[in-house]
């Protein structure tokens, strides 16, 4: 026998409060952990996908739309530019790299991106499988769309015009795959890769019959959805960015700008969510003070006859806040297993929508302050219950019965 | 063993005990009686350390119990005095066995499974070792708590009331267990009693 068993035995003699002040605790910590995991996963991911970019630049319009089309695919676009801009903006003395994307078609809901080899650089990416795209109707898949639809080198597919989950008219031209992408954890693995001459071919195709003027002008009226720019200096920050939206047609937009903007927005929920998580760990402080400081009343002669027994005031202490602390422990302890757990359920059915991926297999530094502090919440809980058990008058008490 | 000098206690105004002298030598066993309010309770909480008494010199087990402060006097009580209280007050959520367990882990002495079970055999109760104190009879708890009480070989064993609600064969039993305990190690027993049965049973008698 120690302070922890003789603490434990008597939190078995009464599951009930035992299981709600735990309970109560477990679901602070939970909500909280799996938010550190979600935001802290989605900041990490999105920085990854935005890395070695830093203007997003497409047509007028919202730039946190442009954003999040141009960089995550997540939006729609928010409209087209004339292919001219591209070789503008790759001759500015400011700018380092400039990678033109065409967006607007998809197969089975995963992205069709128009892109050369630059962008697949951007990522990082390597080839897994087959070779890149060299011709246009070549696609090459990304790991997560090859895994889950199945198919490799050698499959054709047809592409749908649209972007959401609902496809729209599908295409007559079909696409060959000849190569598939290596996981790389980003949004690429997400995407349809093909030339960008694919994209035009596949859309001029609705033009119909044309002779050689029809041709010319379609072929000058090309068009690009976003350019994703790379600075040539740290100095470009100041201006290009003013520069570009000073003209008419243009627009662009920094992402690291418009990620803090997005995170400022979607912080407000993201706090509401917090302060919740602490008013739960407050709710299970209350209940551990709640439980122990009732229970006293009922304890009076055990505690007294603990006395006797030799038992010191700082044991009957020690022997409170030892109950506040196993409770607290069990509390932190499932907390942390259902935040994980909830995490994992949650990374399932993303995936399953093809979204953002979260995983509960991951360890967050900061849910060890998490951890902490509930202990600390329950074991503060327990400081004036145990004061009385500390004051117990023994020989009162005693008298008393 | 037991040195008591001009005694008294108060509660406020109210004088609860007075005695001038009493002393005990080691192995006696003495009933002290009174009606009730007379202040029996008290004095044995004086003599357990329980109460530090407002006038006089108190000696007991070898030690002057005025000048044993806190953690010291808790110690000494551990290891030097068995109490049973007229309600018994075992710890509910505890077994049997672990009651007695409890008072050696608070005694600070070692846990011995052997000495817990010799100590239920002799009362009567080893076969009970595992239950939880609600599922005893009033008979079982009470030898128990007499088990608890001497369960760390105490030079001194304490019982208020420990006859108070029991019918005839009951009460004997009890005496007679207390003082067989008592006697077995040489400790020296004090009966705290306005029951007049027990009264032939003990020679040494304090009236208060």
């Amino acid at each position: 026998m120690n302070l922890a068993t003789l603490s434990a035995s008597y939190l078995r003699a009464r599951p009930l409060n035992t299981a709600l002040s735990v309970l109560l605790l477990a679901l602070g910590v939970a909500t909280i952990v799996l938010l550190l995991l979600v935001v802290g996963q989605a900041e990490e991911r999105m920085q990854r996908d935005a890395r070695g970019i830093d203007l997003v630049v497409g047509a007028k319009g919202s730039p946190m739309q442009l954003m999040l089309a141009g960089i995550y695919h997540l939006d729609a676009p928010t409209g087209n530019i004339p292919l001219s801009s591209v070789a503008a903006l790759a001759k500015n003395r400011m700018v380092k790299q400039a990678i033109p994307l065409a967006l607007g078609d998809s197969w089975k809901s995963y992205r069709i991106v128009g892109a050369g080899k630059a962008y697949v650089d951007l990522y990082g990416a390597e080839l897994r499988e087959g070779r890149f795209h060299q011709k246009p109707m070549e696609a090459v898949l990304g790991a997560e769309v090859a895994a889950r639809t199945g198919i490799g080198p050698g499959a054709t597919f047809k592409g749908a015009h649209g972007l959401g989950s609902e496809p729209g008219d599908e295409h007559e031209g079909a696409y060959t795959v000849v190569g598939v992408l290596a996981k790389t954890g980003s949004v690429i693995d997400r995407l349809v890769l093909t030339p960008i001459e694919s994209v035009w071919q596949v859309h001029e195709e609705h033009q119909g019959p044309q002779d050689d003027a029809d041709r010319k002008a379609l072929e000058e009226a090309r068009e690009v959805t976003v350019v994703l720019v790379q600075y040539a200096s740290p100095l470009a920050a100041a201006t290009l960015l003013r520069q570009i939206n000073s003209q008419s047609e243009l627009q662009a937009a920094s992402p690291a700008y418009e990620t803090a903007r997005l995170f400022s927005i979607v912080g407000v929920g993201i706090d509401a969510l917090r302060g919740f998580a602490a008013v739960l760990i407050l709710a299970a402080g209350l209940s551990v003070f709640i439980a122990l400081y009732t229970a006293l009343e009922e304890r009076r002669y055990e505690l007294a006859v603990m006395r006797t027994l030799g038992a010191s005031p700082g044991k009957l202490f020690g022997l409170l806040i030892g109950e506040a602390f196993v409770l607290s422990l069990l509390g932190v302890i499932l907390g942390l297993v259902l935040g994980h757990g909830l995490a994992a359920a949650l990374g399932a059915w993303l995936e399953s929508q093809q979204q953002y991926p979260v995983t509960g297999l991951e360890w967050r530094p900061e849910e060890l302050w998490v951890a902490g502090i509930a202990l600390g919440v329950g074991v503060i809980a327990a400081l004036v219950p145990a004061w009385r058990a500390y004051r117990t008058d023994v020989s009162r008490t005693l008298a008393q019965g | 063993m037991i040195a008591v000098r001009s005694l008294a206690h108060r509660y406020g105004a109210a004088e609860a005990l007075r005695l001038s002298e009493w002393k005990v030598a080691q192995g006696e066993r003495w009933l002290v009686l009174g009606r009730s309010g007379s202040g029996k309770t008290t004095l044995l909480h004086v003599i357990a350390g329980l109460i530090r008494p407002t006038e006089g010199e108190v000696e007991v087990a070898g030690e002057n119990l005025c000048r044993l402060e806190g953690a010291r006097l808790d110690r000494w009580r551990a290891t030097s005095v068995g109490i049973v209280l007229q309600a018994l007050h075992l710890v509910k959520h505890l077994s049997v066995r672990d009651n007695l367990r409890l008072a050696q882990y608070l005694a600070k002495a070692p846990q011995d499974d052997k000495r817990i079970d010799d100590t239920l055999g002799a009362l009567g109760v080893g076969a009970k070792s595992s239950r939880r104190p609600s599922e005893l009879s009033q008979g079982e708890q009470q030898r128990v708590a007499i088990a608890r009480a001497v369960v760390n070989r105490p030079k001194l064993v304490l019982a208020d009331e420990p006859t108070a609600n029991l019918d005839d064969a009951a009460a004997a039993t009890v005496v007679e267990l207390l003082t067989e305990q008592a006697g077995r190690q040489g400790a020296t027993l004090v009966v705290a009693t306005h029951d007049a049965r027990v009264k032939g049973k003990f020679r040494e008698r304090l009236e208060l």
